[in-house]
């Protein structure tokens, strides 16, 4: 564990990553007791400009909100669906990828078609549709996320698991007598661990990104504030208040790129590569 | 632009004149590995008309001095001191700029792996062209045209048709052929090697030795051989300098150091080449107390690509084998790649599915077995693996790996943990080892521990895959003594698969010859190597690299119409 | 090759009907009635009306009969009408097309270009400054949301400094022609194309960066090298045609993600393509127009992914003869 963080720190970004990223997580947390009041309510006169009134550091938007406070309570809906349309399509593309890649043959090609399938559907498109028809809400948002980002995650177990399987030590398990089903849990899925969590964490960062984009777009949940959102409502007087759009963006970059930066992070420490044998 | 190489070449040297000479080299190795030195302070000279052999186990820094005349060593070693001089030049003090004109023109380089040591997306004639266009020489027509007589000169039947293939179009030999015509495309006076021939199949490397053997004694280069084998050594060597630990320990000429090597390290080396003739006269009264094992007529055919739209393509890897396996006795089957020598041992132990033929085992047919039936017929029948690196679980404990077998057969765990220490201290492990990681040993131990592992179902049978090709010579010793020890104890029988001949006339009882997934002849061991009947077995034994040249003197060998190999006293 | 492209239109027609009937499914799943959901927003249709749409789109016959209806429409590209827009769903599409594929085009190709140059650079100059730029620079942009860079571009580019429209496709009631009209759309599409590609851009650095370094350490460069070839040749022609191959299979993979890129940019800019569309009709509720652009979004994709796998082909000897 230690070597793991020893080659983690080494690389700086990562570290400088890890530190935006617990920074944001405590704002998430902290938004509830340093805004008690709703991100909704009106607070000051609308377009009210960033650092003139101490109360309100990032200005008001377009009907007098306060941007500050709608930054701090928007973190907290990015991360959680980050993380949970994250998690949710982990479940789905594991078990596909798993299966596909272990099994080969027919049940490899009729998953690994039904793959293709999504994959080949432009996933933000898909995600507009199925968001709109079935209503914005928190849980229409995380499962549409979900349905449009799993396939990566199945193409790259079945990689993995099609490359293990082919491995001695997993021949070895067949022939000792072990089942199938521990031969999958205890033997294969472990070691596909490093790059799932490098994977899982780069698609968070996408899944902020896309939770934004279809707030943006007016597909949020409307009983939650989101940094997405509050861009959206600052599209049309960008002329005006470009403040209103500027700090939220400046909030999803920030995440996203820490996330980002903890991957390749996670990356190196994971990977190592194999320093080359001198001859 | 329009002159041709030959008239642009250095001048040419005088048959034993220094060419290459590397004075007190040293490369070091980033901080951290297991010495400081890749190669501490070596000295040696390659004269013009000889082949010099850099002998040494992976590890021992053979192929870093040659890495080093070219300017190609690894980004994380670099050279710490020392020279060398190419005609008077110290290569070591070039810059980068004059290194092309080196490159290719005067040291040539060909590599290990033929298979990825060509662009896979251009033309041979193409790479071959190149090699031209980068010095400036030759018209876009006569580089064409100059290739076209390379690729004839090195052997190709088919020069034309080869320029114009893609390299995944060739087989691994054809490759190699390539990359020497490419090498010599520019007649350099030094020829580096770089185990030019571990990738191929026995009968390709004995063309391919005698090819460089050739083309050598043809155009009167300097060659620096690299490789890890004795036996090619003796086929081609005209004087050898063995390396150890980034050290030279000895050199001399070839055939003293082969009679009476000096160095207990070189002694060492030549004593674990498997002697062809030490494992027969153990023939077999094994035979005699009944078979464990019958096959029938398996027969296995792979079906390859095919898809919506195109039509699969059939190999047949098996074709209707035969054989039966002695209580006791070791078998050998050897082949070369593509023999299916491996599909047979795999179709055994049901890793793939026979598709015919039957596979008896004591009063059972293994290849009509399905399910649990399978499942528990499969203990009676176990396997050794080729590779060390890759047949343990990197994430599962060395016990718990050697204890999972008998777990899954329903032992506790506590029991099976307690019979594998034990087992690791039967394949000369220590107990404790089993509570370490696999990447804690070395290849050698890695294989004890797989073997460990195939006992730990007390089998009556083991297949053996390839299990020593991927270990060093002394270690090869060594485990193949363990499995023969091992063999007598447990009254086990041993299936020997392998592509070396070598290690089988060592340890097997009966041999079974394969090719395209044909028996071509099966026979106790002694005859099969001392009296081969087929002609693909004698021409395999023949291949075999060092055995000739006990008998045989190395000019036999080049063609009678080249001139003599070029011997220079040391 | 045309085997080939045979096969891959054969998938291509089997996916886009999985699609439509994905659509079926959709308007089906929908909270609510079908006909409303065709309609365009729930609830204010009159009933009459509704049953008139239902006898069209055969809603009250069973569901694989209607299936088949649906199928057979959308295959004649019948996508039905919309009632808000007041034009069938298909020359609405139709109409703002070209605009769309103006702009994914012209942003696919500057993206694959730039990026597969800036990787390259970046790659052979590693640990240097110029690594170091372009790497922190394709970071950055690929942890910006595409929408909120297109906001900061027009900020900046178009109402501070003036440089760039911000807005539309052309200059409204100038009356251009030919050239000069050529001229001004090109200046309208800098904007747009730009922050659509430089997302795309920065994932093909990237990757061109990684894929380069990967393939400088294969034993085939070390032969390139042995050779005596100069390093420019060694990247252009043995580690950039290798390294080339893995951006143009991302390539393909992300043109799904440049359409619905389009989406957003269209609407920031105005831009008037399908992205603007789809945006138009999820204000309006506008279900049927809605899923047509999926639909018609979703074969542009497949047309992209073609493309890209003929151009792998063409720069890959090793597939086309394994067939």
């Amino acid at each position: 564990m230690t070597a793991f963080w020893v080659r983690y720190a080494r690389n700086r970004g990562a570290v400088a990553g890890i530190v935006i990223l617990v920074l944001v997580l405590v704002l998430a947390i902290a938004a509830p007791a340093l805004y008690p009041r709703s991100p909704w309510a009106m607070v000051q006169r609308p377009f009210l400009p960033p650092f003139t009134n101490g109360g309100f550091p990032l200005g008001t938007d377009t009907m007098g909100r306060d941007i500050a406070s709608a930054v701090a309570h928007g973190a907290g809906v990015s991360l959680l669906v980050g993380f949970v349309s994250t998690l949710a399509a982990l479940l789905i593309g594991i078990p596909i990828g798993a299966v596909a890649g272990y099994f080969g043959g027919r049940v490899d090609d009729l998953l690994m078609r039904f793959t293709e399938f999504f994959q080949s559907v432009p996933n933000f498109a898909l995600a507009v549709v199925l968001v709109a028809i079935f209503r914005p809400s928190l849980v229409s948002i995380v499962a549409a996320i979900a349905i449009v980002s799993w396939p990566p995650v199945a193409r790259l177990l079945r990689g993995e698991v099609m490359a293990l399987r082919g491995r001695e030590f997993v021949q070895a398990a067949v022939l000792s007598g072990q089942r199938t089903g521990p031969i999958i849990l205890r033997q294969i899925l472990p070691n596909t661990l490093s790059p799932v969590i490098v994977l899982g964490t780069m698609m968070v960062a996408a899944a902020i990104l896309l939770e934004s984009a279809l707030s943006f777009m007016g597909l949020g949940d409307p009983n939650i504030m989101s940094w997405g959102y509050v861009i959206g409502a600052g599209r049309t007087v960008i002329r005006q208040a470009w403040w209103v759009s500027l700090f939220p963006g400046v909030a999803i970059l920030l995440t996203v790129l820490a996330l980002n930066l903890v991957g390749e992070g996670l990356n190196d420490a994971l990977n190592p590569r194999l320093s080359r044998k001198t001859r | 632009m329009t002159d041709t190489p030959r008239s642009q070449a250095p001048r040419s040297h005088a048959p034993g004149e220094p060419v290459l000479v590397v004075e007190k080299l040293a490369i070091a190795l980033p901080p951290g590995a297991d010495r400081p030195y890749a190669v501490d302070r070596v000295s040696f000279t390659l004269r013009a008309g000889e082949i010099l052999c850099i002998v040494g186990e992976s590890g021992s820094g053979k192929s870093m001095s040659a890495n080093a005349a070219m300017g190609l060593l690894p980004e994380t070693v670099r050279t710490v001191g020392g020279r060398i001089l190419l005609g008077g030049t110290d290569l070591l003090t070039l810059d980068e700029a004059d290194l092309y004109a080196v490159r290719g023109r005067r040291i040539a380089m060909i590599f290990q792996e033929p298979m990825t040591a060509l662009n896979p997306l251009m033309r041979i004639e193409a790479q071959i062209a190149e090699v031209f266009a980068a010095h400036r020489l030759l018209t876009p027509r006569t580089r064409r045209s100059r290739a076209l007589e390379l690729l004839a000169e090195v052997g190709l039947p088919d020069p034309a048709r080869a320029a114009a293939s893609y390299p995944f179009q060739l087989s691994g030999g054809q490759r190699q052929r390539v990359m020497i015509a490419m090498a010599l495309a520019l007649e350099p006076q030094v020829l580096i090697a770089d185990e030019p021939t571990t990738a191929l199949d026995v009968t390709t490397q004995a063309q391919i030795l005698r090819l460089i053997r050739d083309l050598q004694a043809r155009r009167g280069m300097a060659v620096m051989f690299i490789t890890h084998d004795f036996g090619v050594v003796a086929e081609i060597a005209d004087r050898v300098a063995v390396m150890q630990h980034g050290r030279i320990v000895e050199q001399g000429v070839a055939a003293d150091i082969l009679e009476r090597p000096r160095h207990p390290y070189t002694a060492k080396l030549i004593a674990a080449i498997p002697d062809m003739e030490a494992g027969v006269e153990q023939a077999t009264q094994a035979a005699s107390r009944g078979s464990v094992l019958d096959v029938e007529g398996l027969t296995k055919t792979y079906t390859l690509g095919g898809g919506l739209f195109r039509a699969p393509r059939t190999v047949a890897a098996v074709r209707d084998v035969s054989f039966t396996l002695g209580r006791g006795e070791t078998l050998g089957i050897v082949g070369e790649s593509g023999s299916g020598k491996s599909s047979v041992g795999r179709c055994l132990v049901r890793l793939q599915d026979p598709d015919e033929g039957r596979v008896r085992l004591g009063g059972i047919d293994m290849a009509g077995l399905s399910g649990e039936a399978l499942r528990q017929a499969r203990r009676r029948i176990q396997m050794v693996f080729q590779d060390p690196y890759g047949s343990l679980n990197p994430r599962v404990r060395v016990g718990r790996a050697i204890a999972d077998g008998p777990i899954a057969y329903g032992e506790d765990v506590g029991t099976a943990l307690k019979a594998a220490s034990a087992l690791l201290e039967r394949v000369g492990l220590e107990a404790s080892a089993a509570d370490r990681y696999p990447h804690e040993f070395s290849g050698g131990q890695r294989q004890r521990i797989g073997i460990a592992r195939a006992l730990a179902l007390k089998p009556e049978i083991i297949v053996a895959d390839e299990a020593v090709s991927a270990l060093d010579v002394s270690i090869q010793a060594q485990i193949l003594d363990l499995l023969d020890e091992l063999k007598r104890e447990l009254h086990l029988s041993l299936l020997f698969i392998t592509h070396d001949l070598r290690v089988a006339a060592k340890i097997c009882d009966r041999v079974m010859v394969m090719e395209k997934g044909l028996v071509v002849e099966i026979g106790p061991g002694a005859e099969i190597f001392s009296n081969p009947r087929e002609p693909y077995t004698r021409s395999l034994v023949a291949a075999i690299p060092g055995r000739r040249a006990r008998t045989t003197p190395l000019e036999a060998v080049a063609s009678a119409t080249l001139p003599e190999p070029i011997r220079t006293p040391v | 090759m045309p085997r080939f492209i045979v096969s891959r239109l054969g998938k291509m027609a089997l996916i886009l009907v999985g699609i439509i009937i994905l659509n079926f499914v959709l308007i089906h799943a929908a909270p609510g009635d079908p006909a409303s959901v065709m309609a365009g927003e729930a609830g204010d249709a009159d009933a009459a009306f509704l049953q008139q749409l239902r006898e069209r789109f055969g809603l009250d016959k069973p569901l694989p009969i209607q299936l088949l209806t649906y199928l057979s429409n959308v295959l004649r590209l019948d996508f039905g009408y919309s009632y808000r827009q007041g034009m069938p769903v298909i020359d609405l599409i139709t109409d703002r097309l070209p605009a769309t594929l103006l702009l994914s085009g012209s942003a696919f190709l500057i993206s694959l270009v730039l990026g597969v140059a800036a990787g390259a650079l970046a790659a052979s100059r590693q640990g240097k400054v110029s690594d170091s730029v372009i790497s922190t620079l394709a970071l950055l942009f690929y942890a910006t949301p595409l929408f909120w860079l297109a906001l900061m571009a027009v900020l900046l580019f178009s109402v501070q400094l003036g440089w760039f429209p911000g807005f539309g496709y052309e200059s409204v009631g100038s009356g251009y022609g030919g050239l000069e009209r050529a001229a001004d759309i090109l200046h309208h599409l800098v904007l747009p194309a730009l922050t659509l590609g430089l997302f795309f851009m920065a994932v093909y650095a990237r990757m061109t960066r990684a894929s380069v370094l990967e393939v400088s350490r294969l034993d085939f460069v070390r032969t390139a090298r042995a050779k005596g070839l100069r390093p420019r040749v060694v990247l252009v022609r043995h580690i950039l045609r290798n390294a080339i191959l893995p951006v143009v299979t991302l390539a393909g993979l992300q043109a799904g993600q440049l359409v619905g890129g389009a989406v957003l940019i269209e609407t920031v800019f105005a831009w008037p393509g399908i992205g603007r569309l789809m945006f138009e009709a999820l204000e309006q509720r506008d279900y049927n127009l809605l899923l047509g652009i999926f639909v018609v979004s979703a074969a542009m994709v497949l047309a992209f992914n073609l493309i890209t796998d003929i151009l792998y082909r063409l720069v890959d000897p090793r597939i086309g003869a394994a067939a």
